[in-house]
């Protein structure tokens, strides 16, 4: 029988293996998608813990975090291109000029 | 029993999907990996009774969010990353593998000493019920709705502002 815990360790996994995409690459566009990996660990937690309550709450979050995700992709791959433009790369190492 | 064998199913795409979009060098590839990933979760969504959720998942994640991505790696045309070659590349990099393991076993460890909750399974199509979200959506969180129009409307005109040419 599938619990509540099952839901719960497959999104803790999912979210650490964003963490990890996070820690490790050195792409921004990659770690855009890590980001986005982590986004959907949580709405699953938000699903699976509605279902659970037996409530309609979990689904409108994760509804929101979707909005919120388009949002945050469109404005960060325009950053993207704009940060592509001026140094010609897409290491996150180019980008040290405001590292004290 | 079916229920038993779709959630391993599930799980184990959406888990090796992932895994293999950390692992590619190639933006591209991990895109299209990224998709599978969610077309498994929209899977979850399903065996959850939130149809809803999993048919949203499909068109905002997989068909907006995810093409918007491939435009961009198409359009900057940088297929590979570059050979880390950084100043910290390889302590950087064990060090940030040590903690995300420590991470998932913190994760997984903490999860596995809460007692079994059970989620009923097939209740019928009430929480999954599209009446129920719209009403709910469009009552008591009305407000936090017409917000989320003006969040998108200020990222679109954001995107637009940051992403066009200088002239000067």
């Amino acid at each position: 029988m599938i619990s509540l815990n099952h839901y719960l360790i497959l999104s803790g996994i999912l979210f650490a293996i964003g963490t990890a995409g996070v820690f490790l690459r050195r792409n921004v566009i990659t770690i855009l998608l890590s980001i986005e990996i982590m986004l959907n660990a949580v709405n699953l937690t938000f699903v699976a813990v509605g279902r659970y309550l037996n409530t309609v709450d979990g689904q409108i979050i994760t509804f929101f975090v979707m909005t919120v995700a388009a949002a945050e992709a469109a404005v960060g791959l325009a950053l993207v291109i704009a940060l592509f433009r001026h140094r010609e790369t897409l290491s996150p190492d180019a980008f040290t000029a405001l590292k004290w | 029993m079916f229920e038993f064998i779709a959630f391993y199913a599930f799980a184990a795409i959406a888990i090796i999907a992932s895994l293999l979009v950390i692992g590619q060098r190639n933006p591209m590839y991990s895109v299209i990996l990224l998709i599978v990933s969610f077309g498994a979760l929209a899977g979850l969504y399903v065996l959850l009774d939130a149809p809803f959720t999993a048919v949203t998942q499909i068109i905002i994640y997989a068909g907006a969010i995810m093409v918007l991505f491939l435009f961009v790696v198409m359009l900057l045309n940088v297929p590979r990353e570059e050979a880390i070659a950084s100043r910290l590349g390889a302590r950087a990099r064990r060090t940030g593998a040590v903690l995300s393991l420590v991470f998932t076993l913190e994760i997984v460890w903490a999860l596995t000493r809460l007692s079994v909750m059970p989620v009923s399974s097939g209740g019928g199509g009430s929480i999954g019920s599209v009446a129920r979200i719209g009403t709910a959506l469009f009552t008591t969180h009305a407000f936090a709705f017409e917000a989320t129009s003006l969040l998108i409307l200020v990222a679109m005109v954001g995107a637009v502002v940051l992403a066009r040419k200088e002239h000067h």
